[in-house]
């Protein structure tokens, strides 16, 4: 533990830290003193001089060492001619604090002058009029009177694009930089920066294309003023005519805790989501979230949402019709199936969704699939991070190991936060067969082929090397494995080789230790929990099946499996996916934010969500659904209360049995404390007060795991240009392709080369490529990267090719027509 | 004048060529410290002399070498040739005639602080000095004075220069680090102060030209030599900028002690068109501006005594005004300056300036009512001791002392 150091602000002793700022310390005992550019994320500057405090330090006799003091033996402490910032001084014993001073108090009304001399006060057109902490530090530390004249402002652009997602209004702008800080230090995209100076000092982007970054939503959540707004709540509504509801995000495993803004709209009366915004989870993702789970939520209201049961008619068409009408015929096609039954699941279903469905299946005497090609799920469950683990805890001492993940593609805030433990000091290998931006960071860099990812963990054990060694003797280790490359196979093989590797080096079993699997979807590990495992192939598991009970997930349009009509297909969705077209009986979903339920995340919290608006249309929950035809088949289905549902989870799952609903919604005091109204503070993430989930604990933490045969059999494809998959953030999957906000940042179909790889094709960066796989050709965009090995191609998950796995392609220039 | 100190080529004129400089006992002080000096001794020697720095805070120079982390390695040693105050062309005139001792400066700093790389940091606009200074680093290469294993020793020792980008802030020593490592040009929090954390987070020492100009002599002829030739309060010669309404405007090399009045007077001729001085602003734009009173005009310079009138020496550019001058004109130019020149990082200077510059350029339009120089009197107040860094308070020093000191000036005519 380090230094305590006992100071006085305001005639309140505080004992903090050595090194804590006096803002900080201050706010630790319900003080806020006033800041604009400090953020207690962030590494203070001193910029905007609001924190000003006036600062006495005891005197100590320069002989002794000792402190002098007056005649009465108080301490003798001297104040500074000058007001001091509070963001910047360093704190020391016995240090007097005075934030209350008419001195200070006309400091601070200088600088709140000096703002509002150049500050536009748009207030009533403004974005964040009412959560803004101009308007909250005018009032409470303002002059309340203007002398500038206002005629003489400085008129800027207040339109400006600073990227597809984000506009700068110039005049609004207080140069506060924390948008250029956050960029550069918390998210390593250092893509904006100040342009000219003095008062003519804007903000720009530097980056092609512009503002280029995953994170770049948060800068509107720290931005003090509305100078920064996303283009998509831009002039949409105002601060206090919306309602909140928390919600967990819904796109990858991380689980990042949303608050969503939503507001009924006068027009139509309906109630409307207006934003995401981050809810704090210190645990998960502290006050963050990536540009996707902010933006994304508009596949919600998509038009092309299913509002209404659909049945296949006579003439082979799909028609409306009424639940009863729907649910009879799904009745009595499950039964004719007598028990042939595969039920197909997807990772973005609640656990109370997956739940029901493995009670309607099992009562069935049905078969259950994870529609996934990763493994793993059940080792996580065995050796998975322990009870009471934080990435935040991470750093001097301790090892995180990447296997196989571009992590901020696949998972963007375990890739801040694992940036940060290395940041922190903990040792960061990173083992992939390509750079990605987790390299920035890494202490040991393995490169191997596509194909040898276990053997290049399994070497890490009782290997010599440095990295094997950092990783053996780390106090506390994490492994992370992914996707990058690997079909069901070869995951299966990665994430027992991680497994043995933590149980062999004895980092099972406690808090800060463990595999993490970095899941395509947000709920993929809790499908585990709930006893459901992935198939090799598709068609093998479906042959001799008569019916097929599909819920989230698409194996004809990702092209999996071509035809289904021979079998009796339900489908419970939210879109009329290709698989959808081809089934007998449609079921219409509600979305995550039109329900209640969990998610269990990779590091294995499970994290509630809630209705945050009424559905549209005739839609119920997917174990509404499931429930229903289980009741019509005669089955006992758990119905019941979300608690009651959790319960029967519980004495099903012996890693549950402490889950409560009670639990899930439990809240600590977290750091940094988040004070309604003072947005000056921490910007406008919410204070979490409903929930910060419970982490399991893993089998291993309850009895001895051992390890696993982890060998693999199987080669690489032979061929002269192996495509292999890969996962990117703004692909082309169903919740984000059809949306106007992230378009322009989304992938084309597209498939990446090396140069050397390209020229021998004879094909070039940006032209039309036709891609030979399995005997069919996909026209795809080419692009060129330096560090892809040679011989391979890499293909992005969800743009429309389905690649399992390794396979073995040809590149050819694109033909006349296919 | 036949004993200059360091503007020694107007008695020497080719002293800038190697081979004079070294008739003239150049490099001698310098292969004297290599050869045959404990580093501290050099550090000992300066600190002695009393020599202080020369860009216009005055601090000690040997008390800075001193401070040196030797916990953190490597050393640097940064040359501040940004020369920007208005007012003030010294360092100029030293690094274009008497380049080589200037870089002797350089070179004995840097073994006294154990620095085997140091920079010139040049404003932008001395880009023809960056050449000068450039060719003669390359005879130096050339003559074994610079590079590995020197006089035999086993110390190596390089010199780059740097060219900036226009911008005054460089001048102050932590923009200048930014600036020199491809950053913007914004001043850092201080303290850490460079000797614990400078270039590239290392512990720096950053002298000014004229600072560094002076230490070969000191070295050659002793502290107590250059303690000699000052007052008690700052040792040795200053060469002082005079510029403004005298009739021979110019640099002085001139002992501290020396008055004003011997320097506007003797040297630089008096006052154009013999009229009336008014005021003095001994610290270039960043000056509180006295009034030319006898008094003021017989005080012996040096840094304790313009602090006693209620000024400061700064780096020594001495502009003169007369009473053709109205001290309105003279703050709407000076916060012309500082608004144009103002980082934009703090608060306080960068919106203050932007408002003194309305008020002060109305106030001259002839807006003379008592409202706006209040208001100006108080922008002015508020900034003060809430800037970030030494620009944002200079701004407001000749607004503040011109209306108190000249407050008919802010008077409607009667």
């Amino acid at each position: 533990m380090s230094k305590q150091v006992t100071l006085t602000i305001d005639d309140q002793e505080v004992t903090v830290e050595e090194g804590t700022v006096i803002v900080d310390a201050a706010k630790s005992i319900g003080i806020n003193i006033p800041v604009f550019c400090y953020h207690p994320k962030m590494e203070p500057v001193g910029m905007c001089r609001m924190c000003l405090v006036e600062v006495g330090r005891p005197v100590r006799d320069r002989e002794t060492g000792e402190f002098m003091r007056d005649d009465e033996g108080n301490i003798k402490v001297e104040f500074g001619k000058n007001l001091e910032t509070a963001c910047t001084v360093p704190i020391c014993e016995g240090m007097v604090v005075r934030g209350m001073t008419e001195k200070v108090k006309r400091g601070r009304e200088a600088i709140l002058e000096f703002f509002l001399t150049s500050h536009p006060l748009d207030c009533p057109i403004c974005d964040k009029g009412g959560e803004c902490s101009l308007q909250e530090l005018s009032l409470h530390h303002g002059l309340g009177v203007s002398r500038f004249p206002y005629t003489k402002k400085m008129h800027l652009e207040k339109h400006v694009p600073l990227g597809d997602l984000i506009t700068l209004d110039q005049e609004r702008c207080i140069q506060c930089g924390r948008c250029i800080r956050f960029q550069k230090n918390i998210v390593d995209d250092p893509v904006l920066e100040f342009y000219h100076r003095s008062r003519h000092t804007e903000i720009v982007s530097c980056s092609n294309p512009k503002f280029d970054s995953y994170w770049s939503g948060n800068t509107t959540d720290i931005c003090p003023v509305g100078a920064l707004t996303t283009n998509d709540f831009r002039f949409e509504a105002r601060i206090w005519e919306m309602d909140q509801s928390p919600s967990i995000c819904s796109h990858c495993p991380v689980g990042c805790n949303l608050t969503i803004d939503h507001r009924r709209e006068p027009k139509s009366g309906r109630r409307e989501i207006q934003r995401v915004m981050p809810r704090q989870n210190e645990w998960v993702n502290e006050i963050w979230i990536c540009d996707k789970g902010r933006f994304a939520h508009h596949f919600t209201v998509d038009e092309n949402r299913l509002t209404h049961p659909l049945v296949r008619s006579g003439d082979g068409s799909l028609r409306p019709a009424t639940w009863e009408k729907a649910l009879d015929r799904a009745v009595e096609g499950l039964r004719a199936a007598d028990g042939e039954l595969l039920t197909l699941v997807g990772g973005r279903l609640a656990n109370e969704d997956l739940f029901h469905l493995r009670y309607l299946n099992d009562g069935l005497g049905g078969q259950v699939a994870l529609y996934s090609t990763m493994a793993g799920g059940d080792l996580v469950a065995q050796v998975g991070l322990g009870k009471g683990s934080n990435l935040g805890d991470l750093g001097e001492g301790d090892a995180i190991l990447i296997a196989a993940s571009d992590l901020e593609e696949e998972a963007p805030l375990w890739w801040l936060r694992v940036k940060a433990a290395s940041e922190r000091g903990a040792a960061l290998i990173v083992a992939n067969p390509r750079k990605t931006k987790t390299d920035r960071y890494a202490n040991h860099q393995i490169r191997y082929a596509y194909g040898e990812e276990s053997e290049t963990v399994m070497d890490l054990l009782g290997g010599e090397g440095e990295a094997a060694r950092a990783f053996a003797e780390a106090d506390n280790a994490i492994v992370f494995f992914g996707s990058e490359g690997l079909d069901y196979a070869r995951s299966r093989v990665l994430a027992q080789a991680c497994a043995n590797l933590l149980i062999k080096t004895g980092h099972v079993g406690r808090a800060n230790n463990g595999l993490v699997g970095v899941w395509p979807r947000a709920n993929t590990q809790g499908a585990w929990d709930m006893g459901f495992r992935p198939h090799q192939s598709l068609p093998e598991v479906l042959d001799g099946k008569k019916a097929l009970y599909i819920a989230a997930a698409d194996p004809v349009g990702d092209g999996l499996v071509e035809d289904i009509s021979d079998l009796f297909v339900v489908v419970q969705e939210l879109f009329l996916t290709e698989t959808a077209q081809q089934a007998d009986v449609v079921f219409p979903a509600k979305a995550v934010t039109e329900k209640a339920g969990t998610f269990t995340s990779g590091e294995r919290r499970v994290q509630r969500f809630e209705p945050v608006v009424p559905a549209r249309g005739d839609v119920l929950e997917d174990f509404a659904i499931a429930s229903k035809v289980g009741e019509l088949l005669g089955l006992e289905m758990p119905n019941g209360s979300a608690a009651a549902v959790m319960e029967q989870i519980a004495k099903q799952n012996p890693d549950y049995a402490d889950v409560t609903l009670s639990g899930l919604r439990e809240v600590k005091e977290q750091w940094p404390i988040i004070v309604p109204k003072d947005y000056a503070y921490i910007g406008t993430a919410y204070k979490n007060t409903s929930g910060l989930g419970m982490q399991l604990s893993p089998f291993s933490e309850r009895a001895k795991v051992n390890p696993g045969e982890a060998s693999l059999g199987r080669q690489m494809p032979e061929a002269d240009l192996v495509a292999v998959p890969v996962t990117r953030l703004y692909d082309q999957g169903s919740m984000i392709r059809d949306l106007d906000v992230l378009q322009p940042r989304l992938l084309d179909p597209q498939v990446f080369l090396s140069p050397q790889d390209a020229e021998r094709k004879g094909v070039q960066e940006g032209e039309m490529v036709d891609f030979d796989l399995g005997g069919r050709t996909y026209r795809l965009k080419l692009s060129l990267q330096d560090d892809i090995p040679a011989g391979t191609a890499l293909v992005p998950r969800s743009l429309g090719v389905p690649l399992e796995g390794p396979a073995g392609v040809d590149i050819s220039p694109a033909g006349e027509d296919r | 004048m036949t004993d200059y100190i360091l503007l020694r080529h107007r008695d020497i004129p080719d002293i800038g060529q190697l081979d004079v400089y070294r008739e003239h006992g150049g490099f001698n002080s310098f292969k004297k410290a290599v050869t045959s000096m404990d580093r501290t001794e050099v550090t000992e020697i300066v600190k002695a002399s009393g020599l202080r720095g020369r860009g216009g805070a005055g601090f000690p120079t040997g008390l800075k070498w001193s401070f040196m982390d030797d916990n953190n390695w490597p050393h640097y040693v940064v040359a501040n040739a940004d020369e920007s105050e208005p007012g003030t062309f010294k360092d100029r005139e030293i690094m274009e005639g008497n380049p080589l001792q200037f870089l002797e400066g350089v070179m004995i700093a840097a073994y006294a602080v154990d620095a085997h790389t140091a920079y010139i940091y040049l404003r932008g606009e001395y880009w023809h000095i960056g050449d000068l200074l450039d060719e003669k680093l390359a005879e130096l290469r050339k003559a074994g004075l610079l590079g590995e294993g020197l006089f035999g020793t086993d110390y190596a020792l390089d010199l780059h220069t740097h060219l900036g980008a226009g911008a005054y802030i460089c001048g102050e020593e932590t923009a200048l680090l930014e600036s020199l490592e491809g950053k913007r040009g914004f001043p850092r929090l201080r303290p850490p102060f460079p000797p614990s954390y400078g270039l590239y987070g290392k512990p720096t020492v950053v002298n000014n030209v004229e600072t560094l100009a002076n230490v070969p002599l000191i070295l050659k002829n002793g502290a107590q030599w250059y303690q000699d030739l000052g007052t008690e309060d700052t040792a040795g010669v200053k060469v002082f900028s005079l510029s403004g309404r005298v009739k021979k405007p110019g640099n002085y090399e001139m002992r501290f002690g020396s008055t004003l009045r011997e320097l506007i007077y003797e040297r630089g001729g008096g006052i154009l068109d013999d009229a009336e001085i008014k005021a003095i602003m001994p610290a270039g734009a960043s000056s509180s501006v006295l009034k030319a009173t006898d008094d003021v005009l017989d005080t012996p310079v040096d840094h304790a005594s313009m602090r006693a009138l209620g000024s400061d020496l700064g780096s020594g550019s001495i502009i003169v005004l007369d009473e053709t001058v109205s001290m309105d004109w003279v703050i709407k130019k000076t916060i012309n300056f500082f608004n144009h020149e103002s980082c934009g990082k703090c608060t306080p200077c960068r919106e203050g300036n932007h408002w003194m510059k309305y008020l002060t350029e109305s106030i001259h339009a002839g807006a003379l009512d008592d409202g706006k120089v209040n208001l100006l009197y108080e922008v002015a107040s508020n900034m003060q001791g809430k800037c970030l860094c030494a620009l944002g308070e200079f701004s407001t020093m000749a607004v503040k002392t011109s209306i108190d000191r000249f407050p008919d000036d802010f008077k409607v005519e009667e």
